[in-house]
């Protein structure tokens, strides 16, 4: 098989805030029924984490969900084990109304770290990031000035983003644009 | 601009996040039924100033279609509900009658 490469290659930008694509990440859309046992197992075994609250996203040992919708959740795994998770996850679904996909090679990941961090995301998202609005664990699906995206905060206050791969280098340009060195405009400073 | 709370996630979302999906609560008339009641399904919507029920769609965010209530002039909102119902709610008609007493939107009234 060939190599597999992240859409812009790990680049980055410093600015207000490092903006920095991070190469490929595993990816499983998984649609189904929440309020099943069935459901609720497999998402547990498939990356170790519980099914996060509304708008959340949880942690587990091998990997992430995040909650897209109210019937979609969004799995975070190795790129390398995203194909035989997604295999697992049909086999443990086996019977169950649901659909997992593995959608690694269609995204694309960046992360958006530093002090001015929530300014560059807000600048270009219609997201309320004040400090105690939006905190580590909460996810957020919305649109990055003209295309679709997702973010959460992690833990260590870094913002990490997703979008699909066909608009990488519009939301690299875009975020790096936002975090222009002269661009500050210290609205949550 | 327009900002209405999505009954799915629960996102206050402001307009450029949602797609509007035209008028709520339509009756279809398809194959076998009158030419009559398929022009006017087709053709004839409701312009009212005040009182509106609209279709939206929380298209950068969940992704779900839901209905709003909303005032066309003033652009105050209501309330919005989930779109698995063929009409409004008690609760935003409820809502409306106390703001808009006497209002009227097709069959529907105070």
């Amino acid at each position: 098989m060939s190599e597999a490469v992240s859409a812009l290659n790990g680049a980055s930008f410093a600015g207000l805030a490092r903006v920095e694509e991070t190469g490929l990440g595993g990816m499983i859309t998984l649609r189904g029924d929440f309020a099943s046992a069935a459901f609720r197992a497999a998402v547990k075994t498939a990356t170790g984490g519980d099914l996060p609250d509304t708008r959340r996203i949880a942690f587990g040992d091998r990997g992430a969900v995040a909650w897209m919708s109210p019937d979609e959740l969004l799995l975070l795994v190795d790129y390398a084990e995203a194909a035989a998770v997604t295999a697992s996850l049909a086999r443990d679904l086996a019977g169950e109304h649901h659909m997992a996909v593995n959608v690694s090679d269609a995204r694309a990941c960046f992360t958006v770290n530093g002090a001015s961090a929530r300014e560059v995301i807000a600048k270009v998202a219609p997201v309320d990031l004040a400090p105690g609005q939006f905190a580590p664990g909460d996810f957020r699906r919305t649109r990055f000035a003209q295309v679709a995206g997702a973010f959460w905060l992690d833990e260590a206050d870094v913002f990490h983003i997703v979008c699909f791969r066909s608009v990488a280098a519009y939301m690299f340009n875009l975020l790096s644009t936002a975090a222009h060195p002269q661009a500050r405009v210290g609205v949550y400073s | 601009m327009l900002i209405l709370d999505c009954p799915y996630c629960g996102v206050r979302a402001e307009e450029t996040e949602l797609h509007a999906g035209g008028e709520a609560h339509l009756k279809r008339f398809g194959p076998g039924s009158s030419d009559e009641d398929f022009h006017d399904y087709l053709f004839m919507r409701e312009n009212p100033r005040g009182v509106h029920f609209e279709r939206w769609r929380h298209v950068s965010g969940c992704g779900k279609w839901f209905h709003a209530a909303r005032c066309t002039q003033t652009l105050e909102v209501f309330g919005t509900y989930s779109a698995q119902t063929t009409e409004p709610p008690q609760q935003i008609t409820d809502a409306i009658s106390a703001k808009r007493p006497g209002w009227t939107w097709r069959g529907l009234s105070d």
